[in-house]
C-alpha cells in the first residue's frame, strides 16, 4: 500500500518540530545553568538546528516528488 | 546607526509591499495576446484559452515564476494593456555554432526567434528547439519533449549574480584602501559597517572552529561565502526580483566548492578516520566506512538543501502574504484583506531580514566546521 505523500510530510514535520524543541529546552536549561556560556550555547543550539533543519527540508524535497 | 537600520528594514517592507499592485498584473498575459496580427505569432496552446484562470491560480502561477529563472527582468507589468515593464536580458545559444540575441525577441514566449534556419520557443521559461510552426510535442507525463539548445545565457540569476560581484568589489576595494594608508586606520563611510562583519566572521567561526595555525588559508573563502550568500539573501528582499540563493544549481555550486575545499585540504588522519577509523574492532569498520562515505557527501548536500529551501521556502510564503490582499478582497473588503496582508507580511519580511543573516551565518559557520574537521591535528582530539 502506498502512502500518501502528505502523511510522510506531516510525519518529517512533527519529527523535526519534536527535534528542535528538545534542543531549544535543553539550551534554555544549560543557559539557565551556566548564564556566563550563553553565548557559546546559543552557536552550538543554532548549529544543531540548522543540521536538524537540513534534514527536514531534505526530506521534504525528496518526498515532494 | 540604529534608526538608520530601521528606517532600512520599513522601507524594504513598503517597497515590498508596494511591489505586488504593479507585478501582479501581468499573468494574464499569455492569454492576451493577439494570435493573428502577426505571422509569426506562436498559436497559444486550447487549455490556457479555454479555462478562464481564477485569481488564484494567477498567484500561484506568478509565485511560480518568481522562484524559477528567466530570461528578462520584469518590474510590474500592465495586465489590461498586456505589457511588460522591465528590461531584457541576451540569450546565448550554443546550436551549430554560436547564437547571440536579445531576449526581446521572444517577446516573453509571444513570438518565435528564427536563427539561421532554426526555430526555438520560448515555453515555460524554457527555450526549445521547434519546427518553423512553434510546435511543441508532449511525452507521456505532459511534459515538452521538444529538444533543447545548450544555452549559456545572461539570466535573471546570472546577471543578478554579476550585479552582487561587482556589488561586494567596490565596497571591499573601498574598505582594502583604508588600510594601504597604514595598519590601525580606520574606515571611512560604508567600509565601517564591513570590518566588524569581517571580525565576526574570523573571530566567530574561523578561529573557534579551524583553529588559530591554520585558520588564515580559508579566511578568503568564508568571507566570500558570507557576503555573497548575505547580500544575495538581502537582495532577494527587495522587489527587484532577485531569487538567486533560492535556485539549487547556485547553491550547489556553493556546496561544491565546501566539498571539494573540506577534502582536498584533509589531511592524513582525516581520511583515516573515513576508511580505517582506529580504535574499533576491525569487522565494525567494513560496515563504518560506507556510511562514513555516505557522510562526507552529505554534508555539502544538506549545505546546499538546506539554504535553497530556506530561502525558496521564504519568498513563496512572503509572496502568498502579499497574495491575501488580493484573494480575499471580496470576504474581508479592500481594507480588511490590505491590512490583515499588510501586518503579516511587514511581519514576515522583518523576520526574513534574519533568516537573510542567519542563513549566511550557518553556511559559513558549517563550511568551516568542515573544513575544521578534515584539517584538525591529531593532539587536538
Amino acid at each position: 500500500m502506498e502512502i500518501p505523500t502528505i502523511i510522510g510530510a506531516g510525519l518529517i514535520v512533527i519529527g523535526a518540530g519534536l527535534g528542535l524543541g528538545k534542543i531549544g529546552s535543553s539550551a534554555m536549561d544549560a543557559i539557565a545553568r551556566q548564564p556566563e556560556a550563553a553565548g557559546k550555547i546559543q552557536t552550538a543550539m543554532i548549529i544543531i538546528g540548522a543540521l536538524l533543519e537540513g534534514l527536514a527540508f531534505g526530506a521534504l524535497i525528496l518526498g515532494k516528488n | 546607526m540604529v534608526t538608520l537600520k530601521k528606517s532600512l528594514n520599513l522601507l524594504a517592507v513598503i517597497l515590498f509591499a508596494i511591489t505586488p499592485v504593479f507585478s501582479f498584473a501581468q499573468q494574464s498575459v499569455e492569454t492576451a495576446v493577439d494570435v493573428t496580427s502577426k505571422t509569426d505569432a506562436v498559436a497559444i496552446e486550447e487549455e490556457h484559452v479555454a479555462v478562464e484562470k481564477t485569481q488564484a491560480d494567477k498567484v500561484a502561477e506568478f509565485i511560480d515564476h518568481h522562484l524559477k529563472d528567466d530570461y528578462s527582468f520584469i518590474f510590474f507589468a500592465d495586465e489590461a494593456e498586456g505589457k511588460k515593464y522591465g528590461f531584457s536580458l541576451p540569450v546565448i545559444l550554443i546550436d551549430n555554432g554560436l547564437k547571440v540575441f536579445m531576449s526581446s525577441e521572444f517577446d516573453h514566449g509571444n513570438k518565435l526567434v528564427e536563427k539561421d534556419g532554426q526555430t526555438y520557443r520560448l515555453y515555460h521559461s524554457k527555450i526549445y528547439k521547434t519546427d518553423a510552426e512553434g510546435t511543441i510535442s508532449y511525452d507521456e507525463k505532459g511534459h515538452p519533449s521538444n529538444e533543447k539548445p545548450l544555452d549559456f545565457s545572461i539570466t535573471k540569476n546570472v546577471a543578478s549574480l554579476f550585479f552582487t560581484t561587482i556589488l561586494l568589489f567596490v565596497m571591499f576595494l573601498g574598505l582594502a584602501r583604508t588600510y594601504k594608508n597604514g595598519p590601525n586606520n580606520l574606515p571611512k563611510g560604508f567600509a565601517r559597517v564591513l570590518e566588524p562583519l569581517v571580525l565576526y566572521v574570523r573571530d566567530e567561526m574561523a578561529i573557534p572552529n579551524i583553529g588559530v595555525k591554520k585558520y588564515r588559508k580559508f579566511m578568503p573563502y568564508l568571507l566570500t561565502v558570507f557576503f555573497l550568500i548575505f547580500l544575495l539573501n538581502l537582495l532577494g528582499l527587495t522587489p527587484l526580483g532577485f531569487n538567486v540563493t533560492g535556485s539549487i544549481s547556485v547553491t550547489a555550486c556553493l556546496a561544491i566548492f565546501t566539498f571539494f575545499i573540506t577534502q582536498f585540504n584533509g589531511n592524513k588522519d582525516h581520511w583515516l578516520h573515513i576508511f580505517w577509523m582506529p580504535g574499533i574492532p576491525w569487522p565494525m569498520k567494513i560496515f563504518l566506512a560506507p556510511i562514513e562515505i555516505l557522510g562526507a557527501i552529505i554534508k555539502p548536500f544538506s549545505l546546499m538543501v538546506r539554504l535553497f529551501a530556506n530561502i525558496t521556502a521564504g519568498h513563496s510564503v512572503v509572496m502568498g502574504l502579499i497574495a491575501v490582499a488580493f484573494l480575499y478582497q471580496q470576504s474581508l473588503g479592500v481594507g480588511g484583506s490590505v491590512g490583515i496582508s499588510f501586518v503579516l507580511s511587514t511581519f514576515l519580511v522583518v523576520l526574513e531580514v534574519l533568516i537573510a543573516f542567519l542563513q549566511a551565518f550557518i553556511f559559513t559557520m558549517l563550511s568551516s566546521l568542515f573544513i575544521g574537521m578534515a584539517v584538525q591535528e591529531h593532539e587536538e582530539h
